[in-house]
């Protein structure tokens, strides 16, 4: 489970972000937040079922505050979409599958 | 019996209704759970208890246990007996005959999802907010209504809790691990929390109080600056700067499904027969926080849900008594 998300951190960020030629769905979050652990398996099964036309990567906000605060993460879980490594569509908050898939299904094409 | 006819179903997953899915399943009844979905609101599987840290007056647990934890651990224990557990949110019920049709995804389908002999509803209650201009739109930008979630974020910056009782004072003496100061803004003159937690934040050298006094405006565009308290005596208003503004000023029971179908007081509690978890509907109960204006605790909806299985498991009996006897 959870092969296909890739966790990054402060010094990975940048060049998978850019670098990936779909758009990647960035969850930032931590241990100890509960909504959090929650969408965790909703997200697992995202990357498996949209492998191919959509990434998705993990920011752990306590080991790599530099880029929570760069993208101004006061909230988790959010979710941010980059879509050729700029930020495209932010979600605050967790959320069910069908929601989320609905949220982010016109990057998914 | 269809495939889609099952003897229990109980809606919601916090205390009540896992309590009630362990005593269902030990009696063979094979419940169905419909927990809900993620959300970052008390209304998400586990219920409230999965917005807070530590639980320190759940009998059993000597030295607290995490909410998550607590309610990670009920969820096992209703599986292990057999309890089938979906993250599903209901979306409408139909309670004018048994047995009751429950809706899931399209509330317009012709057939419910899942039809019950008996239903047990536990579906809790949802945080309050305070309903004011670009609330929503400053959620997570200052704005937040779990602490556990966000409090991370303001590290060695002035914020402020907005509520009187238990949970606005465990945020507030939780937020102090990483604020600078925090500032309870109550409307009342004295706290509604219990003594042991109000002795906490008065002993508290980052917590200060505002008596007396509501938030009436959030100021910001892009994140909150500050926030305008009103004193509600003198109706004085005054600018008080903070990054983060944290609501815990109560609950509703979350019972708008039900609105037309079972009896409710003026603020939405579903009623229940005194002393047992029986609706007036034959075959429906209730348990937890959504019948419950009073107590409100984890281990009073657990009790409750333990109520509403029995009493489900007896009328189901019954139901089958008299199936028997008029064949």
């Amino acid at each position: 489970m959870g092969a296909n998300v890739n966790h990054l951190s402060d010094t990975t960020f940048d060049e998978t972000v850019a670098g990936s030629s779909e758009p990647v769905l960035v969850d930032f979050w931590a241990e100890w937040c509960g909504p959090c652990k929650m969408i965790a398996p909703i997200l697992d099964e995202m990357a498996d079922e949209h492998a191919g036309k959509l990434a998705i990567a993990k920011v752990n906000v306590d080991e790599n505050p530099d880029i929570a605060r760069r993208f101004q993460v006061m909230s988790i879980p959010t979710l941010i979409l980059f879509k050729d490594g700029e930020p495209a569509k932010r979600l605050v908050g967790a959320r069910g599958k069908g929601q989320l898939v609905s949220e982010i299904e016109e990057f998914l094409s | 019996m269809p495939d889609n006819v099952r003897q229990v179903v109980i809606i919601g997953s916090g205390p009540a209704g896992l309590t009630a899915a362990v005593y269902t399943a030990r009696a063979n009844l094979s419940p169905l759970v419909l927990e809900g979905e993620p959300s970052s609101t008390s209304d998400q599987p586990g219920g409230q208890l999965m917005l807070t840290t530590e639980v320190e007056n759940y009998p059993g647990f000597p030295e607290g246990i995490m909410g998550p934890d607590l309610m990670t651990r009920m969820r096992e224990q209703a599986a292990r007996f057999g309890a089938e557990l979906h993250q599903l949110k209901v979306a409408k019920v139909d309670l004018s005959s048994r047995p009751f049709g429950v809706w899931i995804g399209d509330a317009d389908a012709s057939e419910p999802t899942y039809r019950a002999e008996a239903l047990i509803i536990a579906t809790g209650a949802q945080s309050l907010l305070l309903n004011l201009p670009r609330e929503n739109q400053l959620i997570g930008h200052g704005v937040s209504t779990c602490a556990t979630c966000d409090g991370f974020f303001f590290r060695d910056q002035d914020i402020a809790v907005v509520g009187g009782g238990d949970s606005a004072i465990e945020e507030a003496t939780f937020l102090t691990r990483f604020a600078r100061t925090v500032t309870i803004i109550h409307r009342r003159d004295e706290l509604r929390a219990s003594r042991i937690m109000q002795d906490r934040a008065f002993n508290n050298d980052k917590i200060r109080f505002r008596w007396n006094a509501t938030v009436t405006e959030l100021i910001g565009e892009a994140s909150l600056e500050g926030v305008v308290v009103t004193d509600t005596k003198t109706a004085e208003t005054s600018r008080l700067d903070v990054t983060g503004l944290f609501v815990a000023i109560g609950h509703k029971p979350s019972t708008s499904l039900f609105e037309g179908q079972l009896p409710m007081d003026a603020v939405g509690y579903l009623e229940t027969v005194p002393g047992t978890a029986k609706t007036v509907v034959e075959g429906v109960f209730a348990c937890g926080d959504v019948q419950d204006s009073t107590y409100r605790q984890a281990i009073t909806a657990a009790g409750s849900g333990c109520q509403a299985a029995l009493d489900a498991e007896r009328f189901l009996e019954a139901a089958h008594d008299r199936a028997v006897t008029t064949d």
